[in-house]
């Protein structure tokens, strides 16, 4: 498997969006000032889109109904626990692997 | 930032770049890893995690990529997430450019390319500590950051090939366990004073989710999820 020109081109594209933020500031930062608003706006991002995306991983929206999906709960507590108790990233992320498989083992 | 009188104790040399750069590597390398091992198993090729790798250079947005690309997301909604997600970096380039103003612009553009959360973090940390950054080590920093990056991305998208049926051994569940490690590391900066607004403004971000679940698709509910949990928190901080 190698890569398609879609492909390429939506990388590309993502690296546009990626790069232009961080260099804008080093090119004209000599004499701009952000609103303060937006600055304090932009600090929550981090935090939103994250949990956004943990939190989509609970939901099955496949049926009628929005439901919760208890595997993906189930798994979500001791990868949160571990998190918190080691706060690293790689353990965390061997934690959620082997409890997600565990589950699927079992059940 | 202007005016500077102390004696730099740290000197600008591209080596010495290299060395403060040391103790982030550990970093890199298991999320470079496990973001190889993660694009694998969203039907990535290691070509495409190389790639990424080089062209995007951003931990959370490559994984955000991977998440989008299996949920089949269409390519403007994968473009603007990525966008909004690595907004962050202009806060940070806009800390740290200051420093670098008697530089020419296209050491600018190189400085601010290579700029990562933790480059960010050492720079800052160096800046406190200095008063001044240099360029040749701000570039051996940066330099060194990129390429553990893209090698170790590259060997856990070969080391992913590896594993067999990786959904089985809950390889697919990695994606979502990086952004709770990551959720967990992000709450663990703000200053405890700030974390219980940060908690009740995750709870209201989860009601806003199952509430736009009904309506839109997944990645668009991301998105105007965040962007209300943000507006929220600004409203509503003291």
């Amino acid at each position: 498997m190698t890569t398609t020109t879609a492909m390429v081109l939506l990388i590309l594209g993502c690296a546009l969006v990626t790069w232009l933020p961080r260099i804008i500031p080093f090119v004209v930062v000599r004499n701009i000032k952000m609103p303060d608003v937006v600055l304090r706006w932009l600090a929550y991002i981090p935090v939103g889109i994250l949990s956004a995306l943990v939190i989509e991983g609970l939901f099955d929206t496949e049926g009628e109904y929005v439901a919760i999906d208890w595997m993906s709960m189930a798994a979500l507590i001791p990868t949160l626990l571990i998190a918190v108790w080691t706060k690293s990233l790689s353990k965390t992320v061997v934690a959620g692997v082997v409890t997600m498989a565990a589950l699927r083992y079992i059940f | 930032m202007t005016s500077q009188v102390e004696i730099t104790k740290i000197p600008d040399t591209f080596w010495q770049g290299v060395r403060d750069c040391i103790p982030t590597l550990l970093g890199y390398i298991s999320i470079g890893l496990a973001f190889g091992v993660v694009g694998i198993a969203s039907n990535i090729s290691v070509l495409e995690i190389f790639l990424l790798s080089v062209l995007v250079y951003a931990g959370s947005a490559q994984f955000i990529f991977c998440g989008l690309y299996v949920a089949g997301a269409p390519v403007s909604a994968v473009i603007i997430t990525i966008f909004v997600v690595n907004l962050r970096h202009f806060l940070m380039s806009l800390t740290i450019a200051p420093y670098f103003t008697r530089y020419s612009t296209l050491r600018n553009i190189g400085f601010g390319t290579l700029l990562t959360d933790e480059t960010f973090g050492v720079a800052v940390a160096t800046s406190g500590k200095e008063g001044r950054l240099g360029g040749r080590w701000m570039d051996g920093l940066n330099v060194t950051a990129y390429s553990a990056w893209i090698l170790s991305c590259t060997i856990g998208g070969v080391i992913g090939q590896w594993l067999p049926n990786p959904e089985k051994w809950g390889m697919d569940y990695a994606l979502v366990a990086m952004f709770i490690a990551l959720l967990v590391l992000t709450l663990g900066n703000v200053p405890k004073t700030k974390l219980m607004h940060y908690i009740k403004l995750i709870g209201c971000l989860a009601v806003i989710m199952y509430v736009l679940l009904y309506f839109v698709p997944g990645h668009v509910a991301v998105l105007i999820a965040t962007m209300t949990m943000a507006t929220i928190g600004v409203v509503t901080e003291k």
